[in-house]
């Protein structure tokens, strides 16, 4: 010991071994989170909401829906890894605390998993925005 | 000793021992907007892309649900989930701003500075101010657009 940066030397210490890969990895999502999200948000206060097929012509650019993807698993991942640590403060029971962490991981997988598979559909959909109505 | 039986021992404080402090108060406000946006704004997020995907009828009714119902007979239901949906909405803008803020004081308190007590204590007041104005603001554009068309 001795050598290596303060993170270093504590890495995979921790009591499950993972403490330390939980954190970066929260940071990393968050940083991600940050253009992502922000991009999203001023997207939806530009984009005429109320026109379904605007909004799908904007979803099915590649680039938009490409963006779209990365935010969908960054925020999912992120929003995980922030619950998780909410249900271990709060959640005393041994049986609820496995159970309420069981359906976070089916909420986070399975929202991300709709999400993304969403995106697709709308991406890959025929002729998106060419056909009146934009189906 | 393995928990078995119900400790006597004390336990740790929590929020009604604290006294309140922009410092203790950002805290809690991270968590509680992170939070909300993990369940109110992934399901909301969610429940937009899967009407958007679905088609126009879809996400007519998405939006007749959640914002603004065009029929002539509003029923009563989408009444209520109308002015409920806008201040989800609202809500959900001033949470985002409000993680966004506090998760950026997160970042720079990583590094190690901003933990004097005035700096500290400014730059907590500095994110509630911050999410606050950044929500009217972006709210007020919203609604002056809606009425200019």
């Amino acid at each position: 010991m001795g050598n290596g940066t303060r993170l270093g030397r504590v890495r995979g210490l921790g009591s499950s071994h993972h403490g330390s890969a939980h954190w970066i990895q929260q940071r990393l999502t968050a940083l991600a989170n940050i253009l992502l999200v922000t991009w999203f948000v001023v997207s939806m206060f530009r984009l005429p909401l109320g026109d379904h097929a605007a909004v799908l012509r904007w979803a099915s650019n590649p680039t938009v829906a490409l963006a779209l993807i990365l935010l969908t698993a960054s925020v999912f991942w992120h929003l995980r890894l922030g619950l998780q640590v909410m249900i271990e403060d709060y959640v005393h029971g041994e049986a609820t605390k496995i159970l309420s962490l069981v359906l976070l991981n089916f909420y986070a997988i399975g929202g991300a998993a709709y999400g993304i598979f969403a995106i697709i559909r709308i991406a890959l959909a025929p002729a998106a925005g060419l056909a009146p109505g934009g189906m | 000793m393995a928990g078995n039986q119900p400790s006597a021992r004390p336990r740790s404080p929590h929020l009604q021992v604290y006294k309140w402090t922009p410092a203790m108060a950002v805290s809690i406000f991270h968590r509680v907007s992170g939070d909300g946006l993990a369940i109110v704004g992934g399901l909301m997020f969610l429940w937009w892309l899967g009407a958007l995907a679905a088609g126009p009828d879809a996400y007519a009714a998405f939006l007749a649900c959640v914002w603004h119902d065009p029929s002539p007979e509003v029923s009563t239901l989408h009444q209520i989930t109308n002015i409920l949906g806008k201040v989800v909405l609202i809500g959900l803008t001033w949470a985002f701003f409000q993680h966004l803020f506090s998760g950026l004081r997160h970042f720079v308190l990583d590094t190690g500075a901003g933990y004097e007590l005035k700096t500290n204590k400014l730059w907590s007041t500095l994110v509630f101010i911050g999410s606050i104005t950044a929500t009217a603001a972006v709210w007020l554009y919203a609604f002056a657009e809606a009425l200019n068309g």
